[in-house]
């Protein structure tokens, strides 16, 4: 467990999280993000904040976090892999450990070619995996990668990004595997809608005890419409959205195609509070947080737990 | 070898717009075998560029020539009794011979006729793929030799990474996933537990971080 983070002591405790996400704006006012924070306070245990997602330039993802701990909210710190190298990610986490921050999401992130600037050079000096590493060592052997001694390690709780819809299926629970044997303690998964194929990835799980070994949250985004559905169907890298869902959801008029969303989303909660082994859900809300309220409520997840 | 592309001959006009004596170059090393920077590419290219002048009313004169390689001083040396007599180099060579002749001709204007892209092989006619990125700390033996750090659009050292889908990369539909690929051929040498082994962090230091390479093999040194 580690102490300074929420998240970790509420896992270790043995509730059910439920986590969601901000994304920084694409200015400067620190407004945007309080004002989305403040809708997810009282009804998340902590809020991932995305660092330029879809490799779109936004305020950083450090600063956001900073922000939203500012108002006594739990932060996720998400940080790719992709525009930093080894001496600025290290720099980073202890800048962002300084202000508090107690929890970041290991990623390598989306490649450059989706965001506004596809002309850039990428950075990969390490992965996810070695990202993982890396935090593990500053915090659990006090070093950095160079070796040297870290005066006052960074205490953050570990967590990495898994698609189990991503091919080859078959390496999907080995490479959890390899995240866990790096130091992973938590793990966000992407959104589930292809719920036959979730439930055999945490078989695969199970069946290497690997379920107790890391806690997974499991990801879930409502549908506000037909339209939305066949976008992150067709152009959102690493999504399984089985056609039944989209023909569920064309099926009602537009105006309730939200109402409908919601509910399909409710009813994927219920079916994942079920699976032995997941310890929460993230509900990834995109540009729709005010809505994370009534679903966490609905799905009868309130009043979160203080700890 | 050294894949090469000719530059758009736009690019070429605009670079020799001033120079009424151009030396045209080519090399008979990888740019003639990618079609390139060889011979024939000399004379295709030395062609366009007096059509292109003379249509302009701006005629060039140009001298035609292919060494046997441009990344070699014993054959770089052999332009030495004519190049003053042109006002510019225009070489086909890959960006090393470009640069080599340069360093051989300190006041000659030497100009690069083509870019170089990459290390690779060629696919099929006409088709070439890179495979290297010249790193310089090969791991090939552990990814079932093929290279994760070219194949893969991140480098992932562990991947693949959560865009994969279907064997293709996401950045492109035609583009393999490096990773998948990878996966493949362990599972062809029965050597998949490898894939679980987390391959740590690279040392980039011999790769294009580390200022100029060099080799020096004292055993062939003279």
């Amino acid at each position: 467990m580690i102490p300074e983070s929420k998240l970790s002591r509420l896992l270790e405790k043995g509730e059910f999280v439920v986590t969601s996400e901000c994304g920084p704006p694409r200015g400067t006012n620190p407004e945007t993000i309080k004002k989305k924070g403040e809708l997810l306070r009282n009804c998340v245990d902590a809020i991932n904040v995305t660092d330029n997602q879809t490799a779109v330039v936004r305020m950083s993802s450090i600063s956001a976090s900073i922000l939203l701990k500012q108002m006594g909210l739990e932060p996720i710190m998400q940080m790719v892999t992709r525009d930093r190298n080894r001496i600025a990610i290290q720099s980073d986490i202890l800048g962002a450990a300084a202000h508090g921050i107690s929890n970041i999401l290991c990623l390598s992130g989306d490649h450059q070619k989706f965001g506004d600037n596809p002309k850039a050079k990428n950075v990969y000096d390490m992965d996810s995996i070695q990202l993982i590493q890396t935090v593990k060592l500053m915090r659990d052997e006090g070093k950095f990668l160079g070796g040297d001694p870290i005066v006052d390690p960074p205490k953050m709780f570990i967590g990495a990004a898994e698609n189990p819809f991503a091919d080859p299926f078959e390496i999907r629970v080995p490479r959890t595997a390899k995240k866990i044997n790096a130091g992973v303690q938590f793990i966000q998964t992407q959104c589930i809608y292809n719920m036959d194929k979730f439930e055999k990835w945490m078989e695969g799980l199970r069946e290497r005890g690997l379920h107790k070994k890391v806690y997974i949250l499991a990801g879930v985004t409502p549908f506000k419409s037909v339209g939305m559905a066949n976008y992150m169907k067709n152009k959102v890298p690493g999504m399984d959205i089985p056609d039944e869902l989209i023909q569920r959801l064309k099926s009602v008029p537009k105006e309730k195609q939200s109402e409908e969303g919601i509910k399909m989303c409710l009813e994927t909660i219920d079916r994942l509070r079920k699976i032995e082994g997941v310890s929460g859900i993230h509900v990834m809300a995109i540009e729709w947080e005010e809505k994370v309220h009534e679903i966490v409520e609905n799905a009868g997840l309130l009043p979160r737990p203080v700890i | 070898m050294v894949i090469g592309e000719g530059k758009p001959i736009e690019e070429i006009l605009s670079m020799i717009s001033d120079k009424k004596k151009l030396l045209v170059v080519g090399c008979k090393g990888c740019v003639t075998v990618c079609s390139a920077g060889g011979k024939k590419e000399v004379e295709v290219l030395s062609s366009t560029i007096r059509l292109a002048r003379a249509k302009d009313n701006n005629p060039i004169e140009i001298k035609e020539e292919t060494l046997e390689r441009q990344c070699d001083t014993e054959y770089l040396v052999l332009m030495r009794g004519y190049i003053n007599n042109y006002d510019a180099v225009l070489s086909l060579a890959c960006g090393a011979g470009v640069q080599y002749c340069a360093e051989m001709y300190k006041s000659k204007i030497i100009l690069p006729a083509i870019n170089t892209n990459f290390v690779g092989v060629t696919e099929k006619q006409g088709i070439w793929t890179e495979r290297c990125q010249t790193c310089g700390n090969c791991i090939l033996d552990r990814t079932g030799g093929i290279c994760p750090i070219t194949r893969c659009a991140k480098s992932l050292l562990n991947g693949p990474c959560g865009g994969s889908s279907l064997g293709k990369c996401e950045i492109h539909k035609d583009i393999s996933c490096g990773w998948q690929l990878i996966y493949d051929r362990l599972k062809e040498l029965g050597l998949t537990d490898a894939y679980e082994e987390i391959i740590p962090l690279k040392d980039w230091s011999t790769s294009r971080d580390g200022g100029l390479r060099r080799i020096v093999r004292e055993d062939l040194t003279l």
